[in-house]
């Protein structure tokens, strides 16, 4: 019988299982950055400052309040939230873009894995570097969140935890989908995925006002992720946030994995 | 010091889908020794030296570094090698400095050993004064001892070099051959895959000579020369595109000749005796010269096409 514990064993290639260096790439991306490059974190305070402004400004006002689940909030309280899970999503998968550029033309890698290091370490640094990149946006937006006077409750500090897993969860997928890409123009297809998911995951409006629909709305990985910090920004604990968390969770280790056998596949021929 | 080979190739065969690049080679090297792979482009060198290098599996045979299988214990191996490949691969995000410290620490050398030693080695390929240097302004020869330095960060017992001065200019890869054969002095092993001649003769004690993924001959560069060439080689120029019907003229003079589409090349021991006698023959090519046999010879004479095309 097989334990809980003992899943990701399964599911998981040896490449990450036997990864010991992931830090290294973090390593590799602080020495980059060290000559400049922390300006793309100073950028990402003003994409939430301008999502946020605007809501509070405009749409505050317009639409009054919300219920959802039962509780009724201020329009800002029930979608700045969605917001900010959004923007931890949008930081990894931009961050993916990075890893084409690495993998396809810089021929970083080929490079680091002539050393002790291994698949598993590249894929796995490289997650836990865009992971660290879109915490530091989640920092900023929640701070910048509280300041307008849009945070619930004290527990909107357990948000950043879980922005960090949407975080991991969605450059984990969005790295591995990297792989797949031949050239530039893939990346088209990019948005067409990313932008529903952004207005469809119950993000503007609750979920009860999908009717019918409500299934396909929660095949969205986003969704999981903003029905979490809704609640938690509300200080509200559930059992149900156990499944949210276990979809991303299944997320991460299955991007992961991909990437993993997509990099030995690709540069270890 | 162990006697086991370092490299221990047997039946070893790569195939990338249909095609194969390694057709079932039998190599050793020995510890301390320089070890070349010659042949032309396509010969199968470096599929070869990424399956040494444990970055490529192997499709076929058997294959053991420092007695280890690069299968299962690929980490291990990789930890106690260095390897320049044939595109320097350097990371032209970082400073020359930088590349080979975080280099280092792939190998999880402490950050204070890494700069002393990146220090060291910039020192040793002549390149202290670009250490603060992005990569990408050095020239092709610079980057390549950028690479060299790099792949000595692990001090490693066994150095891989594929083509180590192709596309650099006759002075840098002089400079090249100089580092390298200090580094042969030092007892680090070198194997290294080439399609020039003269790199081979300078820097190869023994060396395979590879053909369509196979090994067609094995030895010294000297004994190899003994064995399927002459001492000298006379070789003619006539004027362009009549070589083929000139070639009778010369026939029967030295051991044996080769018709090339721009020379007519003549092997034999006397190769001043044999041009007398192209001479006395009443012949008469633009231009003549004598030199000495080469591992370009061996090759032509093993395969029927010249290395370089």
């Amino acid at each position: 019988m097989m334990t809980l514990a003992e899943l990701p064993l399964r599911i998981l290639p040896p490449a990450v299982l036997a990864a010991r260096r992931p830090h290294r790439m973090l390593e590799r991306q602080w020495i980059v950055n060290r000559r400049g490059g922390w300006m793309i974190v100073l950028t990402g305070f003003f994409e939430p400052l301008f999502y946020l402004l605007s809501i509070r400004i405009g749409f505050g006002g317009l639409v009054g309040d919300v219920t959802d689940g039962g509780r009724t909030m201020p329009y800002a309280e029930f979608v700045a939230p969605a917001l900010f899970a959004s923007s931890a999503m949008n930081g990894s998968i931009y961050e993916a873009t990075n890893i084409f550029f690495k993998l396809k033309y810089e021929k970083t890698y080929d490079a680091v894995l002539a050393t002790p290091m291994t698949s598993g370490d590249v894929a796995l640094g490289e997650m836990l570097y865009a992971t660290f990149r879109g915490a530091l946006y989640s920092v900023a937006f929640l701070i910048t969140m509280w300041a307008l006077g849009m945070t619930a409750s004290i527990w909107a500090i357990a948000m950043l935890p879980v922005a960090m897993l949407v975080s991991f969860a969605f450059s984990a997928v969005a790295i591995a989908g990297t792989t797949y890409m031949r050239t530039w123009a893939d990346f088209e297809y990019v948005p067409s995925l990313m932008l529903p998911m952004f207005l469809f995951s119950a993000t503007f409006y609750p979920l009860s006002s999908y009717g019918d629909w409500q299934w396909v709305v929660q095949l969205s990985p986003l969704y999981h992720g903003v029905a979490v910090v809704r609640g938690l920004n509300q200080g509200e604990w559930a059992w149900s946030y156990l499944a949210h968390v276990s979809v991303l969770v299944a997320m991460a280790l299955w991007g992961l994995s991909v990437t993993a056998r997509r990099i030995d596949h690709l540069l270890l021929k | 010091m162990s006697t086991t080979p370092l490299i221990v190739a047997r039946g070893l065969v790569k195939r990338f889908g249909s095609f194969t690049a390694v057709d079932g080679i039998d190599v050793e090297v020995h510890r301390g020794e320089s070890f070349g792979f010659l042949g032309p482009n396509g010969a199968g060198k470096s599929s070869t030296m990424r399956m040494i290098g444990c970055v490529s599996p192997r499709t076929d045979g058997e294959l053991r570094i420092f007695d280890m299988d690069p299968a299962t214990q690929g980490k291990q191996i990789r930890a106690r090698i260095g390897v320049v490949p044939q595109a320097d691969q350097l990371d032209e995000q970082l400073t020359v400095q930088d590349n080979l410290m975080l280099y280092g620490r792939y190998f999880d050398l402490p950050r204070a050993e890494c700069r002393r030693r990146a220090a060291e080695l910039l020192e040793f390929v002549q390149l202290t004064d670009r250490a603060t240097s992005k990569i990408e302004p050095l020239s092709g020869g610079m980057k390549r001892r950028v690479t060299i330095a790099r792949s000595l960060v692990n001090e490693p017992e066994l150095l891989l070099l594929d083509e180590p001065t192709t596309g650099l200019d006759p002075q840098a890869r002089h400079v090249l051959w100089d580092r390298l054969y200090r580094l042969k002095q030092r007892g680090v092993t070198l194997v290294l895959t080439t399609h020039y001649m003269d790199e081979a003769e300078q820097l190869c004690d023994r060396l395979v000579v590879m053909d369509g993924g196979r090994i067609v001959a094995e030895g010294s560069p000297r004994s190899l020369i003994e064995q399927h060439s002459t001492r000298e080689v006379l070789e003619l120029r006539y004027p362009a595109g009549t070589n083929e019907e000139r070639a009778p003229d010369v026939a029967g003079i030295g051991d044996r000749s080769e018709v090339l589409p721009d020379r007519v090349l003549i092997y034999a021991h006397d190769g001043e005796a044999a041009l007398a006698e192209v001479h006395a023959r009443g012949s008469r090519p633009e231009s003549a010269l004598v030199r000495r046999s080469s591992l370009e010879d061996v090759f032509l004479r093993l395969t029927g096409r010249s290395l370089v095309d």
